[in-house]
């Protein structure tokens, strides 16, 4: 079969610039796959062997004080392998380069030294000397934010009093392989440290001599953590425990968790559309060179070629392109692949990287990449299998062009014969125009699926910091206080108006569905800290029962009017049957609310506050925070405008690459759709655009029946492909919603006006480049060539 | 000459081309029988059945009726698989407009063949046999009709066949690569012995021929014995 071969090579060669766009168009679909894949397998590998050889633990718990003789009875549990004690608390930081205060997480590490669970990487310096109170070891993070190297000092507020630490050493724990702070939305290593610090002297500091207030257990394998979680919420509830859990409340692991389900959505949902519009490329690429080639055929077929070969011949050509486009997807892949997984070990504080390309994730596309080819050539060849070859030989019958209503009604509003041209083209190849509409759509509809991302972002921007909370700076109480705090507050330096908050943990059920969670009482009409309806305008809270976001409502299947169970999880530690009295709109973070007076008459206990919302006067901001630093009732601080603007900076950096991705992806379908539509356009009708030409058509006109064909088909797939996009952005939305984040469904009209703007571009570029070829082509040739 | 076996007979051959709004009767019962080296010319005016029954006796068609033997082989009884085995190993295809692959040159064109040919010739010989020697490694587009033509029957010879089809392999052409396609075709016969059925309707063609077997309306009309033939190049054209 070598001539056939020659013959294979040569078609190749004459379409590359065809094949290369379909082989484009696949290879994005490949390299999603491989990266997204490849992406996902590292980070579960990392996880997995981080958290095995660091030992992070299956069940977490809390309590205000608990002896460490409970600690004896805890590991007698059934299925708990190993039980740490330690000491946690939140502390407000002196950093000497912040104006501001920052805030720590500070953890206890065992008397023996290195802690059985959670087992820090010590990346630079040591662990703390258990004798020396003033030591302790910070994380890696929050010391190259603050250019901390071990021998540094900076200063805390503990428990009321400033005392000055030095670092030993830089640190990395599985517990914190996301380090967040309270009310944060994203990690700021700045704002937000792990500090860990000798037991004796967190037990010294914090007033928790031979006791302990967080627990962490190890299970044996396989251990259920359920009755482990009651059973620690029953030997803590004297001791002020509030609520036991497994992993899947951990918020690092929950983190690391939804950004996996996230990477699967993406593997999931954008493949199949390169793939899809590849097929159709292939389709239609194929079938017109089968076409073209219909004597050929017909040839071997009468000098003794079997079906076989022929068929063979064809399908051949097509997984040349699919392996060009399986090549190319898979080179772009392991670039984007590593530097992606390597973004996220950045993300992700892991002390190194399990890099798994995923050989899996490389096979399947491979297969599929060819596959797509070869389905799409399918039509094509079997047509060419079936032509007779007494028929094939014979010349096609000429394209029946028939006079129908869209010429009766051409002629009637006056249509110029090129424009006539135009649509009679598109209504003698519908299956052409149509391939070249949907590729479009497709493209368009990927772009509005990727670009609602931002207005999404906007609407969460708009919710969280417009909407929802106006204070300039939450301040969290060490401990609950009596609600005089609120007007004391106001004699804070520039404090123009306060509200309180308080909050507690609850374990809420219904039915068998129950979750630990945060209830937070507010006054009904908060002036500056409101909640959102559904709508998304703000709302007053109804003066009795609980008001459950539209997440938390659906993960309980419940309902306006319907009665949930609430434990309170502080004192008095009651369980109150309440009905639910509204839902709300909150995309980021979970928890219900309760209008204050309701709750405290609830519980029969004075009103209490554990939160100030503020408004201040931005020029006694520095006073303020000065204040804060030395203030002992604090437990931390957010400024709600450096929030922020740490949150549109991580998106801008985050999301801008993802634009020019998805720009670039979304813009090379259209690409690939009308080159090739329009390179088949030029090959079938080059005698008649010829011929025009020697009518004396110049050849901008002629340039127009071209050009004009496809971007009126573009244009016509843009609507089509804003429906198609928002049925995309809803499936993005259920994707890539996790229990942290729930995307809103936001489209604006930009965004719409963007998708479009970028097809047309594409359209018009790829036209134009096709455009060029028409320009260059002789007419004498054109005529002569009898195609 | 013809005196050897038989290598075709076509008995009461029907064909009829249904293309759903209209019958066509193109074969109206042709009887008809085809030696060992013969060299046989169909004439007929256009429309009258020729290239129908040509196709036939390559396999590349079934009659609707009667049978078709090749040596004692019933070709209307054989199956697709089976014909395309008959065409591959038997038949040597020469049509008007030539049916080069034009990105294969003129020996890809001829290999195509070859390649899957039983006991061929080298393509290079096969060129050779119709002066194309110089002409190898030309593409279709680099080449006169005359030459094209010369490439088809190059590639038709290639497998040494047992028949030569040639459905008007001269229409295109103008005299003198006309003539120069005819002596090929001549030479070939001669000197291969396979037997061949040119189809023409220029009358004086008629004179190169063994035997003249004319159709017309789908019947064998006359057949006439030519008792000396004329070399191609004294043809009037
Ligand atoms: N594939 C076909 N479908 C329908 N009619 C056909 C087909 N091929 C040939 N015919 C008709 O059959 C008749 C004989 O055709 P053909 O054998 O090609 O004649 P010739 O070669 O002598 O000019 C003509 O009337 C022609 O129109
Ligand atoms: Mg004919």
């Amino acid at each position: 079969m070598r001539a056939l071969d020659a013959k294979l090579l040569r078609d190749l060669r004459r379409l590359w610039a065809q094949a290369l766009a379909i082989a484009v168009v696949l290879a994005s679909g490949v390299m999603v796959l491989v990266v997204a894949h490849g992406a996902q397998r590292s980070l579960v590998e990392t996880r997995a062997a981080y958290y095995e050889r660091n030992r992070f633990p299956d069940v977490f718990a809390s309590a205000t004080r608990a002896p460490e003789t409970l600690l004896a009875e805890i590991a007698a549990l059934a299925g708990v392998a190993q039980v740490e004690g330690r000491i946690a608390a939140r502390v407000i930081l002196d950093m000497p380069d912040m104006l501001e205060p920052a805030m720590a997480q500070v953890v206890s590490l065992p008397a023996s030294g290195t802690p059985v669970l959670n087992l820090p990487v010590v990346r630079s310096g040591r662990l703390p000397d258990p004798l020396r109170p003033e030591e302790v070891a910070v994380n890696e993070g929050f010391a190259r934010a603050h250019g901390l190297v071990p021998g540094a000092e900076f200063r805390a507020i503990l428990n009321g009093q400033v005392r000055s630490l030095t670092v030993t050493g830089l640190l990395l724990a599985p517990e914190f392989i996301y380090v967040i702070g309270p009310d944060t939305m994203m990690p700021d290593d700045r704002r937000f440290g792990v500090i860990w610090m000798g037991a004796a002297a967190a037990a010294a500091v914090f007033d928790l001599d031979g006791a302990f207030n967080d627990l962490a257990l190890r299970l044996v394998a396989g251990a259920d953590p359920a009755p482990v979680v009651a059973a620690l919420d029953r030997l803590l509830a004297p001791f002020g425990g509030t609520g036991a859990y497994g992993r899947d409340r951990h918020i690092g692991y929950v983190f690391l968790a939804s950004e996996l389900e996230q990477l699967e959505a993406m593997a999931a949902i954008l493949p199949p559309v390169f793939f899809v519009v590849a097929a159709f490329l292939v389709n239609m690429v194929l079938g017109r060179l089968i076409a073209l080639e219909r004597q050929q055929i017909g040839l071997m077929k009468a000098v003794g070629y079997g079906t076989g070969a022929i068929a063979g011949h064809y399908l051949k050509l097509a997984t040349g392109i699919g392996i060009l486009g399986v090549a190319l997807g898979w080179a772009a892949g392991a670039v984007l692949g590593q530097g992606m997984t390597a973004l996220y070990a950045r993300f992700f504080n892991f002390p190194w990287l399990i890099f798994t390309p995923g050989v899996a994730a490389f096979a399947l596309s491979g297969v599929v990449g060819v596959a797509t080819a070869v389905v799409g050539a399918l039509r094509g060849v079997r047509g060419a299998v079936r032509l007779a070859p007494a028929v094939a030989m014979s010349p096609p019958a000429p394209p029946a062009f028939r006079r129908g209503l869209l010429d009766r009604i051409g002629a009637a509003v006056g249509l110029r014969q090129t424009t006539m041209m135009i649509l009679r083209s598109i209504t003698r190849w519908p299956g052409r125009a149509a391939v070249t509409l949907f590729g479009v759509a497709a493209s368009v509809s990927m772009l509005v699926a990727s670009l609602f991302s931002f207005d999404a972002m906007d609407a969460m921007v708009e919710e969280v910091f417009v909407l929802g909370n106006r204070q300039q700076i939450t301040l969290a109480l060490a401990q609950s206080r009596p609600r005089a705090a609120v007007e004391e507050a106001l004699a804070l330096p520039g404090v123009l108006a306060v509200e309180g908050a308080w909050g507690a943990p609850v374990r809420i059920a219904r039915g068998t569905r129950s979750r630990l969670i945060a209830i937070e009482a507010r006054p009904e009409t908060g002036s500056f800290v409101r909640v959102l309806d559904v709508a998304g305008r703000p709302v007053a809270l109804p003066p009795a029962g609980v008001v459950l976001t539209e997440g938390i409502a659906a993960e309980l299947d419940v309902g306006p009017g319907e009665l949930i169970e609430v434990a309170f999880l502080v004192p008095p530690r009651e369980t109150h049957a309440l009905p639910v009295t509204g839902i709300i709109r909150q995309s980021l973070g979970q928890q219900i609310y309760m209008a204050e007076d309701a709750l405290f008459a609830l519980l029969r206990i004075a009103p209490q506050v554990n939160r100030l919302n503020l408004l201040v006067d931005p020029a006694a901001l520095p006073t303020l925070h000065a204040q804060v630093k030395v203030t002992p009732a604090l437990g931390g601080i957010s400024i709600w405008g450096e929030l922020r603007a740490q949150f549109d900076a991580t998106l801008e950096e985050n999301l801008t690459m993802m634009l020019l991705i998805y720009v670039t992806l979304g813009g090379l379908i259209t690409l690939g759709v009308v080159y090739n539509a329009a390179r088949i356009q030029l090959a079938e009708r080059s005698h008649e655009l010829a011929s025009l030409r020697v009518l004396g058509f110049s050849r901008g006109e002629v340039g127009f029946v071209l050009v004009g064909e496809m971007m009126l088909l573009a244009t016509a797939a843009i609507p089509l492909g804003w429906l198609i996009g928002i049925g995309f952005a809803s499936m993005v939305v259920a994707g890539f919603s996790t229990e942290m984040v729930t995307i809103p469904l936001v489209i604006l009209p930009h965004t719409y006006a963007t998708a479009a703007l970028v097809a047309f571009l594409a359209a018009l570029a790829a036209a134009l480049m096709v455009r060029r070829r028409l320009d260059s082509t002789d007419i004498a040739m054109a005529l002569k060539a009898r195609e | 000459m013809g005196a050897g076996g038989v290598v075709f007979r076509a008995e009461r051959v029907t064909k009829v081309y249904d293309t759903g709004a209209v019958k066509v009767q193109a074969l109206r019962g042709v009887d008809l029988a085809l030696r060992e080296g013969e060299f046989v010319v169909l004439l007929g005016a256009s429309g009258s059945g020729k290239s129908t029954l040509l196709n036939i006796l390559g396999g590349l068609d079934r009659p609707t009726g009667g049978r078709v033997f090749f040596r004692d082989r019933d070709l209307t009884r054989a199956s697709d698989a089976e014909l395309t085995r008959y065409r591959r190993d038997h038949v040597g295809f020469v049509f008007q407009f030539y049916n080069l692959v034009p990105s294969l040159t003129a020996r890809e064109n001829v290999a195509l063949v070859t390649e899957i040919a039983r006991a061929p010739m080298p393509p290079e010989e096969a060129l050779e046999r119709v002066g194309l020697a110089h002409r190898l490694d030309h593409f279709p587009a680099e080449l006169s009709g005359g030459e094209q033509q010369r490439v088809a029957i190059a590639r038709a010879i290639a497998k040494r066949p047992e028949v030569l089809l040639c459905d008007e392999p001269t229409g295109a052409l103008d005299r003198t690569t006309g003539v120069q396609v005819l002596e090929a075709l001549v030479a070939v016969n001669r000197d291969l012995g396979a037997a061949t059925v040119i189809i023409t309707h220029n009358q004086a063609t008629q004179r190169i021929a063994h035997r003249v077997i004319l159709i017309a309306d789908g019947r064998v009309l006359r057949e006439t014995l030519n008792e000396t033939r004329v070399p191609p190049s004294e043809v009037d054209w």
